[in-house]
Parts: structure tokens; C-alpha cells; sequence
């Protein structure tokens, strides 16, 4: 059986395992005590105020797409992709208390119309040497009736 | 600023690739044009400000310039390379130390130049990996957010690029120097949708030098002198949107590009209105369409008709990018400030020949933008 990880821990919750939620942890980001402002990820200190007491706090698992683009050509290194380059969308979805950047499942510029709601789901990343499948976030085009 | 610093003295390389030209010989063939130009010589250089990206530390220039033991400061502020050593060489001579001074900017950027890492932006390892280490991809969602904010078509995009590659047959010292129209870049590869391949400038190749002076200074000279009015950088403010950002506010802000023009236009008590020509960044084709708006040249939403109606060609109400801009130049980062600060000053003097703006233009305006979120803007004057 393959064994599976997150490709960076810190940028998840731990809510994973919740029904409805497919094995893929909803995002955490920080939000501000004094001044209210939300970041993904988590940082220590205020961007907007300057203060230090930022709570961690789990984002939406659905949004809308602020914008969009697909990427045409393979990123250099750090990326990391198995098998030939596919192009993918990527771009920012809309959380109502932060914007945050993610990659879209859909590749078809048509489809990722701004203001398109999407639902947070898993996506492949790239495998490791030890043949372990790294995994990441992304947003899909949620089909009528979804949830999120 | 009102008239107390003027630009004496101008050099400038050849832009685009130059096999076999190292950029410190670019930059050293820069400074002897500017010296000529200005009919002084290197030893009369009282300071030196200047700096490259990819080509070393400047102050090794003096080497091959001369070791006369003038204070040269490097500067490294990526993009804002050019604008920052011009800050930095208005104000001494402001302060009243000095009188005649340099500034110099050049690179001669290697394939995969510009591929950081994203702990040099303070980011995980994890943006990488994924996908979204890539500039393109920032120039793409924001102008598509933009196109769509304000009702502009992606014919716009197209209309730029053909332009600026027009101005740059015009230019002999560019790079791209072939007209291209507008069908054939809006079909060209596409990069980011919805930019292609030929609306998106290339890292380059190219030096600029700058000789300053006070303005008793310059009245002694015989040139014409361009006063340089005002010389503002600034970083991003929180809620405005730039390149590497894994988040952004619901908050907008004005972007960086508009606290810096504002800055400038003010210190030099000047409207954008008063402008008769422009050098705005076009990184890609959305890049100088958004800079229209955000410097106030324009307002937002009225760039197409402002394209279709010519308006910012050479000959239009206000020019844009007359050389062809980083589209048609390349883009060397420690350079290109000054490229455009160069371009105004040719247009100002009523010296750029077969792309020379009509009537004579008496202001010129000029502004920068890069990494991570800053710009830089010029007000220039006769």
C-alpha cells in the first residue's frame, strides 16, 4: 500500500479524518487577536499590526475563484512533478476572511471563470525516492449540490 | 524637489544580447558615453552610486575607470537598483556636499536568472515544490483580475506588445527591433492565459549611466540640463496585491506603484496630467495597461480606448514607452530605472531622433516596479 504525506504539514489542520472531509485536513491559517486579519499560512506576527498574538484558525473549505490562469510551462526547480509536465490552473479562491493561492483541478482556462465556486480537495504533488505520494491542496469547480 | 538636481550627462549600451560583451564592459562603455556627453571625465566624479543584479559588485569598476579613490556605494535592491541609486545621488547632492556625481546601473542576466527560492522570500519549500515559484503566474492573475474589474478586452494586451515592438525598431540601441503585430502575439504560445509568449519581456542585457550635478553646477556645463524633480521608492503597504503572495486581504489597497507615482508627483508638485511623455513598467503587456492607471496617468477601465484611439503612441496625447520599454529592451534589473530615466532625458532634450515625441515635451515621468512589491517613480523637467 502506498503510504501518503502531506507535502508540508504546517499548512493543514488536523481534521483530516472528519467525515466529509476525503482524507484531505482543511487549511490553517492565523488570525490576528487584536487586529482580526487572517494569513495562510500561519505566521507568528501581525503583517497588518505588528502584534504577536496570532491564533491559528481553520479555513473554509469552500470559496470562489478571485482569479485564475493556467500555467503552461514546467516551473523550475524547487517544483516537482512525476512523469511528463501537464499544464495546470492555479491562482487565488476567495474565503471570505482571506484570499488565499492554490491550484484549481481544472486546466481549462473556460472553466475557472472568476466568482466560480470551488471546494477544497487533494492534489497530487510528486512523488518521493521512497515511492511515498506527496500530497497537496487544491480548489475543484464544485458540481451542483456539493458541500465542501 | 524644485530644481536642485539636473542631469548633466547620459550613457547607455546597447540592450539585448551581446555575446562575448561582458555587463561590466557594457557599464564601463555606459560612464565614458555619459562623461562625454557631459563633457567632463572620470576623475571628476565627486561620488558614485550604482549596482547589478547578476554582474557583481560595481564599485570594482573603478579598476577600469580609474582609481581615484572616488566613494562608490553599491546598491542591490533588485528592480529598484536604478531608482535607488538616483535617490541615493540626488541626495548628496541636495545636501550640498557634492556637486557632480554618477549613477550606474547594469546587468547581463544569465538563462534561469531569475529563479528564486522561496526561502529568499521567507516562504516554505512547499511553494515551490507545487507549482508557484513563477513571476509569470502574478502578472497573469493580477491583470486577469484587472481585465475583468474593468471591462478590458485581452485585445488590449495585444495592442501593447505591437506598440512597444514598433518603438523598438524605432530605437537602435533595443533589442527587439522587428514590428510584430497585433494577431500574431495575441496567438503566439500562450504563457500564463491570457498572456503569450510575446507579450511577456525576457530577462537581458544592458548598462545606463547617469552624470548628476548641482544646478550651479550645470549652468558651467554646456549642456542642456534635465532637472530631476522628484525620486521616490516605495515597498508595498499591507493589503495590496504582489508578486509571491500566498494570501491576500479581502481588504484592497492602492498598490505600491500608486504610493510611489503619488510620492513622486507630489515632492515634484506636478500633476500626472502635466505629463507629456511616460516610462512605465511593462514586464508584460497587463504590467503597463494596470501602470497607466495606477500612476494616474489615466483613469482605470479607459486603457483600450486609450490603445485603439493611439493615444500613447510617439505621436499620441501621452506617449508610453517610446523606446519600447522591457518589451522591446530586455530586462537587465540594474539597468532598466535608468533605461527609462535615459529615454526621458533624450525626450526632453528633443534628442530622440526618429521616435522624438512632437511639440516640444518639457515633462517627462517615469516608474519602475519588481520584487518583492516595491516601485520607484521619476519626475523629470526642463
Amino acid at each position: 500500500m502506498t503510504t501518503t504525506r502531506l507535502v508540508d504539514e504546517s499548512l493543514f489542520a488536523a481534521d483530516g479524518d472528519e467525515p466529509g472531509h476525503a482524507g484531505v485536513p482543511s487549511l490553517l491559517g492565523s488570525r490576528c487577536d487584536g487586529c482580526g486579519t487572517t494569513t495562510f499560512p500561519r505566521q507568528d506576527t501581525c503583517p497588518r499590526c505588528g502584534g504577536a498574538a496570532m491564533a491559528g484558525t481553520v479555513l473554509p473549505r469552500a470559496g470562489t475563484i478571485w482569479s485564475a490562469t493556467v500555467q503552461h510551462f514546467a516551473p523550475k526547480p524547487p517544483f516537482r512533478h512525476d512523469g511528463e509536465f501537464v499544464p495546470f490552473g492555479m491562482g487565488y479562491v476567495d474565503l471570505g476572511e482571506v484570499i488565499v493561492v492554490t491550484r484549481f483541478t481544472e486546466s481549462d482556462p473556460g472553466r475557472l471563470a472568476i466568482g466560480t465556486p470551488v471546494s477544497l480537495c487533494a492534489v497530487p504533488a510528486y512523488t518521493d525516492g521512497d515511492g511515498t505520494a506527496v500530497v497537496s491542496y487544491g480548489f475543484a469547480v464544485a458540481a451542483a449540490g456539493d458541500e465542501g | 524637489m524644485g530644481h536642485d538636481v539636473a542631469i548633466v550627462g547620459i550613457g547607455m549600451s546597447k540592450f539585448g544580447r551581446q555575446p562575448g560583451v561582458t555587463g561590466r564592459q557594457m557599464a564601463v562603455g555606459a560612464v565614458r558615453e555619459a562623461c562625454a556627453d557631459a563633457g567632463v571625465a572620470w576623475p571628476d566624479m565627486q561620488f558614485a552610486f550604482g549596482g547589478s543584479y547578476s554582474c557583481g559588485d560595481a564599485d570594482t569598476l573603478v579598476s577600469l575607470l580609474g582609481l581615484t579613490g572616488v566613494p562608490f556605494i553599491n546598491v542591490y535592491n533588485g528592480c529598484g537598483t536604478g531608482g535607488s541609486s538616483l535617490i541615493s545621488a540626488a541626495n548628496a547632492i541636495k545636501s550640498g556636499e557634492r556637486d557632480l556625481g554618477l549613477v550606474l546601473g547594469f546587468d547581463k542576466h544569465p538563462p534561469g536568472a531569475f529563479n528564486e527560492l522561496p526561502e529568499n522570500v521567507g516562504l516554505g519549500s512547499w511553494y515551490g515544490e507545487t507549482g508557484f515559484m513563477v513571476t509569470t503566474q502574478f502578472f497573469a492573475t493580477k491583470i486577469q483580475r484587472y481585465l475583468h474589474e474593468w471591462d478590458i478586452s485581452s485585445r488590449a494586451l495585444a495592442m501593447v506588445a505591437a506598440k512597444a515592438y514598433r518603438n523598438g525598431a524605432l530605437s537602435q540601441k533595443a533589442w527587439r527591433r522587428t514590428p510584430v503585430p497585433a494577431e500574431e502575439i495575441a496567438r503566439a504560445p500562450m504563457v500564463n492565459d491570457p498572456l503569450t509568449k510575446l507579450m511577456f519581456c525576457s530577462p537581458g542585457e544592458g548598462a545606463v549611466a547617469l552624470i548628476l550635478a548641482s544646478p550651479e553646477r550645470a549652468r558651467r556645463m554646456t549642456t542642456a540640463p534635465v532637472y530631476l524633480r522628484s525620486a521616490e521608492l516605495r515597498s508595498r503597504r499591507f493589503g495590496s496585491f504582489e508578486v509571491y503572495s500566498t494570501w491576500l486581504s479581502p481588504d484592497r489597497v492602492a498598490s505600491v506603484t500608486t504610493d510611489a507615482s503619488r510620492a513622486a508627483f507630489e515632492a515634484a508638485g506636478v500633476e500626472p496630467s502635466d505629463v507629456d511623455v511616460a516610462q512605465l513598467q511593462d514586464t508584460e503587456s497587463g504590467a503597463e495597461i494596470m501602470h497607466m492607471a495606477e500612476t494616474g496617468l489615466c483613469a482605470h477601465g479607459e486603457q483600450e480606448k486609450l490603445l485603439a484611439d493611439g493615444d500613447t503612441e510617439i505621436g499620441g496625447r501621452i506617449p508610453v514607452n517610446t523606446d519600447g520599454g522591457v518589451l522591446a529592451n530586455g530586462e537587465p534589473i540594474g539597468a532598466s530605472g535608468l533605461r527609462q530615466v535615459h529615454e526621458i532625458v533624450l525626450q526632453l532634450r528633443g534628442q530622440a531622433g526618429g521616435r522624438q515625441v512632437p511639440n516640444h515635451p518639457t515633462t517627462g515621468f517615469t516608474q519602475v516596479y519588481g520584487s518583492p512589491g516595491i516601485s520607484a517613480c521619476t519626475v523629470l523637467t526642463r
